[in-house]
């Protein structure tokens, strides 16, 4: 039995925010972000605007590419870094906006490893017989967790969702995951802030060592890509596509190259998008399915790594 | 074989996309190679690899050009 991708969907904010805009605010340029992250512009939500409202459209564009009855799904997993609320979950808020109810529902937390753990995840529910349709989304409003006058960091994250709708199948479907977490290096990405008794104790905006971050990812990111490809008993030159995490184009290039991938099979969304930490790759992914680059057929490699750290990996034929 | 001195200068013109004779032993990555923080950090985990010796973070800090980078390789391979 496989786990089968039979639909994505992704969703952006309508406001735009460009590197030139940013230059106006804070000491930055065009030329400094787009050189050391290729990033050139990121999406940022409405005020009002939720991850549950971002995850519902992107879930419901899955549903109508996967020919999917809202009806039908038995399982829903939301990987998210900026629930809604401290609770109830993400899942549980948009199983209600989505209007049906019943199945089990939860958040899944790795941060920008989110989707590949929440898809490893519904995977396994999917091969145990515990689901049959399922839809596992990443959605973030990472704005919410900016300090726009850090321009370390303020220049690379933007908001989003992506989705995808997931089948029991006897066709593959989705061929291995590997997932990995090492608590050790938990300082280097980091935002510590928790609610206590009413207030804010810690910092509640996002803190990284870019250098370290950097370092630890391309090793991560490359040994684990190899991991996966193994366990599913195929060889570098048997993957079509990577649709990495989208946080620094540097790093991508790098995972590429380990892989010995030419960056013409590379789903690169990072330049319009920024790092949307879950829901880089399922956009990226949407990205690529809708503009007829990624085929039926062709085997897939995702890869995302986050705070944590935690990281991994899936591949699967669509 | 090639003695570590070419050796550390091969990758850091590799590294930085420079030709290997601009690679001098008193050039720095960043004033003189026109490096950033990201391709120093590449420079180091590539001579990491060359040399399969692990430059912890404090350590790697403290190379800014191709001669520290040899010293350091050299003090450090033989251990």
């Amino acid at each position: 039995m496989y786990a089968r991708i039979v639909g994505t969907g992704s969703y952006l904010p309508e406001k735009i925010l460009t590197n030139a805009e940013l230059a106006t605010r804070i000491d930055t340029s065009d030329e400094w972000i787009a050189t050391r992250t290729g990033i050139r512009a990121r999406h940022i939500a409405a005020d009002e605007q939720k991850t549950s409202d971002m995850a519902l459209v992107a879930v419901e564009r899955a549903l109508e590419a996967a020919g999917t009855a809202r009806e039908e799904i038995d399982l829903l997993i939301v990987a998210t870094t900026t629930p809604d609320n401290i609770f109830p979950s993400t899942a549980c808020l948009l199983q209600e906006k989505l209007g049906v109810h019943g199945f089990p529902a939860f958040d899944v937390q790795a941060v920008c490893a989110g989707f590949v753990y929440a898809l490893a995840t519904a995977n396994a529910m999917i091969q145990s017989g515990v689901a049959k349709c399922a839809v596992v989304v990443g959605a973030e409003k990472l704005t919410n967790l900016i300090d726009w006058n850090d321009r370390t960091t303020c220049v690379l994250f933007g908001d989003g969702a992506g989705a995808v709708v997931l089948r029991a199948s006897d066709e593959p479907g989705i061929l291995a995951t590997q997932l990995q977490a090492d608590g050790r290096y938990s300082s280097i990405l980091k935002a510590d802030g928790r609610v206590k008794q009413g207030s804010i104790d810690g910092s509640p905006y996002i803190h990284m060592e870019g250098s370290a971050v950097f370092k630890f990812a391309v090793r991560a990111l490359a040994e684990v890509a190899e991991k996966t490809i193994a366990a599913a008993g195929l060889q570098q030159s048997d993957v079509d596509w990577l649709v990495p995490h989208q946080a620094n184009l540097r790093i991508i290039e790098s995972t590429a190259k380990h892989l010995g991938l030419p960056m013409e099979q590379v789903i690169v969304t990072v330049d319009r998008h920024g790092n949307t930490s879950a829901a880089s790759i399922p956009l990226a992914l949407d990205a690529g399915v809708r503009d007829g680059r990624i085929k039926p057929g062709q085997t897939v490699l995702l890869e995302g790594i986050g705070g944590g750290f935690a990281w991994g990996s899936a591949l699967f034929k669509l | 074989m090639e003695n570590i001195e070419q050796r550390v200068k091969k990758i850091v013109a590799e590294q930085l996309g420079v030709p290997e004779t601009d690679v001098k032993n008193e050039s720095s990555f960043v004033n003189d190679l026109g490096a950033d923080s990201l391709d120093t950090v590449e420079l180091v985990m590539a001579l990491e690899e060359e040399f399969e010796c692990e430059i912890p973070d404090e350590e790697a800090e403290k190379i800014t050009t191709v001669q520290q980078a040899i010293d350091y390789v050299s003090g450090n391979l033989d251990k």
